[in-house]
């Protein structure tokens, strides 16, 4: 037939076999790590544009970079946010009690306190800055590693503890692995451990708040591996056709789990990109630049709040540790990629702006360290009097059973009932019922 | 056996009284929560000015707004995904899934989100949205707009399945699934939207204007989930049904004569024990009919359950009669359909001695 190529003969034919693309990371364990192929355009490079700007006029900052703080640690540029020193050594706390917080977790697990522990270390301003952005009733649907959100937010570390020992003080009542937080009085939703489903949840979320009148913008956090998902484009589907109060943050830190950013697509185009296809404004920045991701994320929230629509942000960043507590990254990734990470670090590249403008120095430094590793210190302490995991102080057995429903139904009180009557067999010297 | 003749319904009413049928019942039990509660919202496929590929949104957008009733992208995922966001904000969204067939790709968003929310934040935030979605064969919808998977939401943890079988209880079940304030799925029976039906497919439909529980009053009402109504008394066997099957065994039992107690579940999860134990206690043998397919489907539980709880009343094993572990054929339909034949089967089985 004329109208479609001749089935190959096989091994005779004269036509290229097909070949699979299968992504391959530019670096394994042994190799030397060398970023120079990355594009990092100099601090302050870029124009600030418009916050109702049509996205389609705005497309170039999907494929760019916004940086703010230099390489001789200033500030550069029309997107610096030029925040006064007292906010500016804010944040760097926030960074810094988050980085103690999560070593001293990290530890915890290792000790046998808890089950499992997620760092956030070189990402700490994707979620500090960022929700020192927001008004602190704006509604947030973070992933894991957004701890910064609700250290920025004021929850009660040794709130944060109970829950990662899933004591009997954990307000989640032991219920959740350990980080997935929730707080609605912090304006802070429910953790999943399924990825990207928060995506659409803040679209409607935000989608209400318009419905209502309100005032409030929503904003998620999701990292690069999970914009595969489907959840992710349902969300800027429903984002740009209603045109949606919603901010998205794309957290590229290169690595989801062992795969590298390549099996989300990186090797083809930049994550902040997807927001075209979709025709919404999207932004790329330099997730270690706390500066930087501040006024981007300034930016989208007084679009949103303008009803100008939502924006996608590519945070461009280096997962500096592990996935979690049960991954060993020298298994699949060289050990200096974290060294050579060409963006640096962003606690480091706080401190040294906070230096350069006279705001801070190396005393003042030391002593906020050691602050922030008492603070958690004594929160531990304070929190283990409650109990750690699987030493017996956890919340009643019946509290297993209570609010899979409003009211609980028959069948759960007979399981219920069960579950209490195994417990005296099991532990029979336990007091509680 | 003991196979009585059956008790007389319910006369039917004076022509006076105000008939509807199920998708009147339907439209107008949205209509009365969009007018009573401000947080309602209803959304979906072609549901907005349209109305509904069923009708049963039609004139809503008109009556209540552009943002009270809106139309959606053809996303499932994203559908249920906003419907959990708005929930968490406050609002009471009824999303619409136009079959249940297209539900599998928003489950993620049901099982692993709505349906596990109250628990995991400890109540910081619940999902209090009533998901409707026609359900169910006999229409020559082929595989894709069929199906009835009740039994995947039945096994899951945190949410309720409603099914109703007549307009007054669609109505009063619909407007307690919306007020609910855990996920409900709200599944209807597509193939008697528009009057109930014999399972003699041969034979003309009956619109809903002949059955007396298609009066329907005004205003608000509601049915309470989680309590089977007794469709008819009777001695000889307990028929456990719900949805379009009601009216089929229903049929099948007067047409052989059979004094069978027909219970219509209603609300699956919760389940009314109560009824289905005293029931099997009383006439000691039990049918349970469903269209979906047999194997771990939701007559499996029914089964179990009276077994374990009834099985010193129990003169006899428990039936099932059930949909075939297939996927819903097209030109086969009333060979896979669960109707008068196997029906009949299995009731002279369950009387044989």
């Amino acid at each position: 037939m004329a109208d479609r190529p001749e089935k190959p003969a096989r091994g005779g034919h004269n036509k290229p076999a097909l070949a699979l693309h299968v992504p391959e990371p530019k670096f394994r364990p042994g190799d030397a790590a060398d970023f120079s192929h990355l594009e990092i355009p100099p601090a302050g490079k870029l124009a600030r544009p418009d916050e109702a700007s049509h996205p389609s006029q705005i497309g170039d900052f999907t494929y760019g970079l916004i940086r703010v703080l230099g390489d001789d640690n200033k500030a550069h540029g029309a997107w610096d946010p030029k925040l006064d020193p007292d906010t500016l050594r804010a944040m760097l706390g926030h960074m810094a009690l988050v980085r103690a917080f999560d070593e001293r977790m990290f530890r915890g697990q290792r000790q046998g306190k808890t089950s499992f522990y997620m760092k956030c270390t070189g990402e700490e301003a994707t979620s500090v800055a960022a929700a020192m952005a927001l008004a602190s009733d704006d509604m947030v649907f973070p992933s894991y590693r957004q701890q910064g959100i609700l250290i920025v937010r004021g929850y009660p570390i040794v709130d944060m503890i109970n829950q990662i020992y899933s004591n009997k003080a954990d307000k989640l009542k032991g219920r959740q692995l350990p980080i997935m937080y929730s707080s609605r009085e912090h304006s802070f939703f429910s953790i999943s451990g399924n990825l990207a489903t928060q995506c659409p949840q803040a679209v409607g979320w935000a989608m209400a708040s318009a419905i209502k009148g309100d005032t409030r913008i929503a904003a998620t956090w999701l990292g690069e591996g999970s914009t595969a998902e489907g959840d992710f484009h349902s969300a800027c589907t429903f984002a740009t056709v209603y045109n949606a109060p919603v901010v998205l943050n794309v957290i590229n830190n290169q690595w989801a789990i062992s795969s590298f950013s390549g099996f989300a697509g990186a090797e083809r185009t930049t994550f902040a990109a997807r927001a075209l296809g979709y025709g919404m404004a999207g932004l790329r920045v330099d997730g270690n630049d706390a500066l930087a991701v501040y006024a981007a994320m300034q930016w989208a929230a007084n679009r949103a709040r303008a009803n100008a629509g939502p924006t996608l942000i590519e945070h461009f960043t280096y997962r500096a540790e592990g996935h979690s507590t049960s991954d060993d990254p020298s298994g699949y990734r060289s050990a200096q990629e974290r060294e050579e990470w060409p963006l640096g670090d962003p606690i480091m590249r706080l401190k040294r702006h906070l230096i350069a403008i006279g705001e801070w120095d190396l005393e003042r430094q030391a002593a906020m360290d050691l602050e922030c590793a008492e603070r958690v210190k004594a929160a531990t302490k304070e929190a283990e009097k409650n109990g750690i995991l699987g030493h017996g102080m956890h919340h009643p057995f019946h509290t297993m059973f209570e609010d899979v429903f409003e009211e609980l139904p028959w069948h759960l009180e007979e399981q219920a009932a069960q579950a209490i009557r195994e417990r005296k067999i099991k532990w029979p010297g336990s007091l509680e019922e | 056996m003991s196979a009585g003749m059956k008790k007389p319904r319910a006369a039917v009413t004076a022509d006076t009284e105000r008939r509807l049928n199920m998708i009147e019942a339907i439209n107008e039990a949205l209509d009365i929560m969009l007018a009573r509660d401000p947080d309602v919202i209803v959304m979906g496929e072609d549901v907005g000015y349209f109305g509904g590929v069923f009708r049963c949104t039609a004139g809503l957008q008109e009556k209540h707004g552009k943002t009270r009733v809106f139309d959606t992208p053809i996303s499932e995922c994203g559908i249920i995904g906003v419907a959990v966001g708005m929930g968490a904000y406050g609002l009471r969204p009824v999303p619409e899934i136009q079959f249940a067939d297209y539900i599998y790709p928003g489950l993620d968003q049901l099982i692993s989100e709505a349906a596990r929310l109250r628990y995991r934040s400890a109540c910081d935030y619940i999902a209090p949205l009533t998901v409707r979605s026609p359900f169910g064969g006999g229409i020559f919808g082929g595989q894709t707009h069929s199906q009835s998977p009740e039994a995947i939401f039945t096994h899951v943890s945190g949410i309720k399945t409603v099914i109703p079988s007549t307009p007054y209880d669609a109505k009063g079940l619909l407007i307690a699934a919306i007020e609910d304030n855990d996920p409900v799925i709200f599944f209807e029976p597509k193939r008697i939207y528009n009057g109930p039906f014999s399972g003699y497919y041969d034979k003309p439909v009956e619109p809903w204007k002949r059955h007396p529980d298609s009066v329907v009053p005004e205003g608000y009402y509601r049915i309470p989930l989680g309590k089977a109504r007794i469709v008819r008394e009777g001695e000889a066997m307990t028929v456990l049904a719900y949805g379009t099957m009601v009216h089929v065994a229903e049929a099948v039992c007067i047409a052989k004569g059979i004094d069978a107690e027909i219970l219509d579940l209603r609300t699956l999860i919760p389940l009314d024990i109560e009824a289905i134990e005293a029931s099997v206690r009383k006439t000691g043998r039990c049918m349970i009919v469903h269209e979906a397919t047999r194997t771990s489907g939701f007559g499996a539980e029914l089964s179990a359950l009276v077994t374990e709880r009834c099985f010193y009343h129990l003169e006899a094993p428990v039936e099932r009669v059930t949909g075939f572990d297939t996927p819903y054929p097209h030109s086969l339909e009333w060979a896979y359909f669960p109707g008068p034949v196997r029906i009949g089967e299995a009731i002279d089985k369950l009387l044989k001695d």
